[in-house]
């Protein structure tokens, strides 16, 4: 079994490969990057919500010096393409080029409509201030609830709510998808109920906060090679929605990953690159594009906002019986929230015997989602757990005890099909309960709540190979961007394999033309699923160095085996000794020339993520301000590959679920502006607002992973929405069920009781 | 419009380029200098990203104009380890893994030092709220903190000694 290996690099923390390039400002990110002849371009957005677009007069920006080239929407061609991901999930390629470049209408404040190319980014920004698009203003949908309404403003017609539609659903609509989860029977369930609580939730849209805007560089070469220079969190999924959009062969187009300044899943979908392609087609130079901050609030990632309505029975004695919940996520502009992952998670912790749950994907005139660290399961489990703590107090039981009694085990069924293999809620309870957080004292105006959380993780597809140099050193590339501290964890595998030191392994993401296809840096995927492709390939390696000793010993290579980082003669005599790597690389152009090892993966399914999150918050009562004092993660990891690196999803996690708590929110105006599109206004976390975030790291091995890894990055933001929620009552005696808890929401509930 | 002529000490090292009126000193640094240690994360003063030290003095260099460093000395993040020797809070903040994607990391090592040339002894509250005026999304700031704490502390120790 996994857990009993006992590994002399895996768990270490050592310093990582990349880190020096980081804290000395060498490492080259998305906009740092140049070429010859370097032109720079700059995207025109719309300033309405909701407008057909009549016509767009480019001339008096074709013929401005400097500029050279503009396209529309007429250079996007329309397509109805897909490019998949693993089984399930679908990139529509139409919806994309259409959200790259306006078709017919634009969607949202600050979908693109236009773009110039020009010999400086004043001259284009210039020149795209003369382009005169004449719109014809429709009347925005921005909420849900809004988009729902009877005579609602349809987005796109000819939309089909997919998935399980009811069957008296409307057939002009905003519902792109419903679906439904059911088990048991829910009306007998709450019938046997002595507690019921419902509620109605809501959360705001937030956006991934990377620091890092977009950023390419494209050349289109006049044989049709394309070069993309791009910080994304998928290279090859830039590729191949490049190559889709534009309708060329994915091979003819290179891309090349910068250094990433952070993604959280928003750097997945493409904005800006098949823009750059077609601009430097038309100009016949390279081109470069960068956002803004505002662009990037206005236009790309964010996440959902929701509506979730929750209702939940429990018995006396402590044991939920039924469930039911309505998700409505929106989507923003095209159809795709992550309502459905949200229905899988809401209940994803806990043993309910009649439930059912239902999930609608919305559209309305605010900008396509992307994904966000755990999608969908944020919004939901805020919904469950804060409705759980309510149960809590209402029974007057422990809420850690109330969550331990009704937690999902090894064996058990999950609210989404599967039965799950070993998974560790338990033992994250249970660390919990024992911490002495738990326990410490709260000060005045303080409270304390704890919230749990669950991800599914990904597995998908990667690619990786592990080259040895003559001197016993190796290489080990993969195709997925580092966004968090991969590369070294890869390299702490390849270490563990083969039994080299770790400075003696250098990691390195590949473009696409220099390694095997590889699925996006996303799903928590990379330690896991990457993590098997490179210890696969260092295993080939080392059966390779087995192969080659056999060879220099002139005996079978059943007689070989490997101790030690050395191969070793089952049947030693004078001149039969064991070899080192080193001694067998050295000897690697006698024996049969380089060696390289190689594998790739699909791994079809992952390990399962749980964690339990406790949180102390101090209230100003006078002014609503609250300030976390206190924060603990609990995590089941797995196996930690890089203890440091883990610690850090869980922190980074943390503050970013607590901004979704305390602060975040996109700010609309009625006609569909957004108000704070800055990070002044968008209110995230800073060092002053944030405590130690102290973490706890359970290890229940993943047995469908040689070391036992488990995705680790997403579920860290799960819990944090109702554990501070949580506090909040606790400190206030008041049950905040829309976030965020801002200072004016706070105080205006605070005078109102 | 006329070009200016800028002459300055950066890095340590007399520069000399030419600019336009209106140009940052993000832009110079980065697309005329080809220091693109700097970053660009909102160009609006709130996410430290492009912190350099003006004259010692921390300065986010989106809201300086780069005719503004004529005569003047400016410290950028590729100024800042002395040839192969790391600055402490380099090296503390690979030690304590106290970056993840490190886009915000330059901003942080240059407003740190200007924290410790200035406070050796900063408090936990002192550096959270001298660093929240540099933006990261990805460590919670618990790391970091960690990290200019623990390079004050082995700064204050290379003195005593």
């Amino acid at each position: 079994m996994s857990g009993e290996r006992v590994f002399k690099y895996v768990g270490t923390r050592p310093i990582r490969h990349d880190g020096l390039d980081k804290v000395t400002g060498r490492a080259n990110y998305g906009a740092d990057f140049t070429l010859p002849g370097l032109l720079h371009g700059y995207v025109l957005r719309s300033p309405h919500a909701h407008a057909r677009i009549m016509s767009i007069d480019t001339s008096a920006a074709d013929a401005m010096p400097g500029v050279k080239a503009v396209i529309t929407g007429a250079d996007i061609p329309k397509t109805t393409g897909v490019v998949l991901l693993g089984k399930e999930g679908r990139y529509d390629l139409g919806d994309m080029g259409d959200n790259l470049l306006a078709h017919d209408t634009a969607l949202y404040e600050g979908h693109a409509v236009a773009a110039v190319a020009a010999t400086s980014v004043e001259i284009a920004r210039n020149a795209a201030e003369r382009i005169i698009v004449h719109y014809e203003n429709l009347s925005p949908v921005l909420t849900v609830d809004q988009a729902l309404a009877p005579g609602a403003t349809i987005l796109h017609d000819g939309l089909v709510t997919k998935g399980q539609p009811l069957p008296d659903a409307p057939t002009r609509t905003n519902v792109a998808m419903r679906t439904e989860l059911r088990r048991g029977d829910v009306d007998k369930g709450f019938a046997e109920s002595d507690i019921i609580v419902e509620r109605q939730f809501t959360t705001p849209m937030v956006h991934q906060g990377y620091i890092e805007p977009h950023a390419c560089v494209a050349r289109y070469g006049e044989d049709g090679q394309i070069l993309v220079w791009t910080s994304t969190q998928g290279q090859f999924i830039v590729r191949d929605c490049c190559a889709g959009i534009l309708g060329v062969d994915a091979a003819t187009i290179k891309v090349i990953p910068s250094e990433i300044g952070g993604g959280f899943g928003g750097k997945i979908p493409v904005y800006l690159e098949p823009v750059a392609i077609a601009l430097s087609r038309k100009a016949h130079r390279p081109v470069k594009i960068v956002m803004s901050r505002d662009d990037v609030f206005r236009a790309s990632g964010p996440t959902s906002g929701t509506k979730v309505r929750m209702k939940i029975g429990v018995k006396q004695n402590g044991t939920i019986v039924a469930a039911s919940g309505s998700l409505y996520y929106e989507a923003g502009a095209y159809p795709g929230s992550p309502a459905g992952a949200g229905a899988m998670c809401a209940l994803a912790a806990y043993k309910i015997p009649h439930f059912v749950i239902e999930a609608y994907d919305i559209v309305v005139n605010r900008p396509k989602v992307a994904a966000y660290r755990a999608p969908g399961s944020p919004s939901s489990t805020f919904a469950t757990e804060s409705i759980l703590d309510e149960i809590a107090n209402r029974l007057e039981i422990d809420p850690i005890d109330f969550r331990l009694k009704n937690a999902m085990m090894e064996g058990d069924q999950a609210p989404y099909g599967p039965k799950y293999g070993p998974i560790g809620l338990k033992q994250v309870l249970e660390s919990a309960k024992n911490h002495p957080h738990w326990k410490a004292p709260l000060g005045p105006n303080q409270g304390r709540g704890v919230a749990c959380g669950f991800w599914f993780n990904a597995g998908l597809s990667s690619s990786a190979t592990v080259s040895l140099s003559g001197d016993g050193s190796a290489t080990v590339v993969t195709g997925n961007p580092d966004i968090g501290g991969t590369r070294v964890a890869q390299a702490l595998m390849v270490s563990e394999e083969l039994d080299i030191p770790i400075e003696r392994v250098r990691p390195t993401v590949a473009d696409t033309d220099s390694i095997g296809y590889s699925d996006l840096t996303g799903g928590s995927r990379v330690c896991y699923a990457t993590g098997m492709a490179v210890i696969k390939a260092a295993q080939d390696v080392r059966d390779q160095l087995l192969a080659r000793a056999a060879k220099i010993w002139d005996v079978g290579v059943d007689k070989v085996t490997w101790d030690n980082g050395c191969a070793v003669p089952l049947e030693p005599s004078a001149d039969r000794t064991s070899l080192t790597l080193r001694q067998l690389a050295e000897q690697m152009p006698h024996t049969g020339g380089p060696i390289i090892g190689r594998a790739s993966v699909s791994a079809p399914m992952a390990g399962p993520a749980f964690a339990v999150n406790m949180c102390d918050i101090e209230v100003d009562k006078e002014t609503g301000v609250s300030r976390v004092v206190r924060y603990t993660a609990i995590q089941d990891v797995g196996k930690a590959v890089h203890p440091s690196f883990v610690e850090g999803q869980m922190q980074g996690g943390a503050a970013q679920g607590i901004g979704w708590a305390l602060n975040e929110e996109y700010l609309y105006s009625p006609d569909g502006v957004m108000q704070n599109a800055g990070f002044l206004d968008y209110r995230m976390p800073v060092a002053s607002d944030l405590p130690m975030i102290d973490t706890v790291l359970i290890e229940v091995g993943n047995p469908l992973h040689p070391y036992g890894v488990r995705g680790v990055g997403e579920v860290p933001i799960v819990p944090p929405l109702a554990a501070v929620a949580n506090a909040m009552n606790d400190a206030t005696g008041i049950r905040f069920t829309d976030l965020p808890l801002s200072p004016p929401r706070v105080l205006k509930a605070l005078l109102r009781n | 419009m006329t070009k200016l002529h800028i002459k300055t000490i950066l890095n340590s090292e007399p520069v000399e380029f030419l600019c336009e009126p209106v140009e940052t000193l993000l832009d110079a640094l980065r697309d005329r200098l080809n220091l693109t240690g700097t970053k660009e994360g909102c160009a609006t003063g709130d996410c430290g990203a492009c912190s350099v030290l003006l004259n010692r003095r921390l300065v986010p260099s989106c809201l300086v104009l780069a005719a503004e460093i004529d005569g003047q000395d400016v410290l950028t993040i590729e100024g800042i380890a002395q040839g192969e020797t790391l600055h402490p809070i380099q090296q503390k903040l690979l030690e304590h893994a106290a970056l993840q994607c490190g886009i915000c990391t330059p901003g942080f090592v240059v407003s740190a030092k200007a924290l410790l040339d200035q406070n050796p002894n900063p408090t936990e509250e002192e550096a959270r709220y001298w660093l929240a005026g540099n933006l990261c999304r990805c460590t919670g700031y618990d790391k970091i903190i960690r990290a200019v704490m623990d390079a004050a502390e082995s700064m204050r120790s290379d003195e005593t000694q």
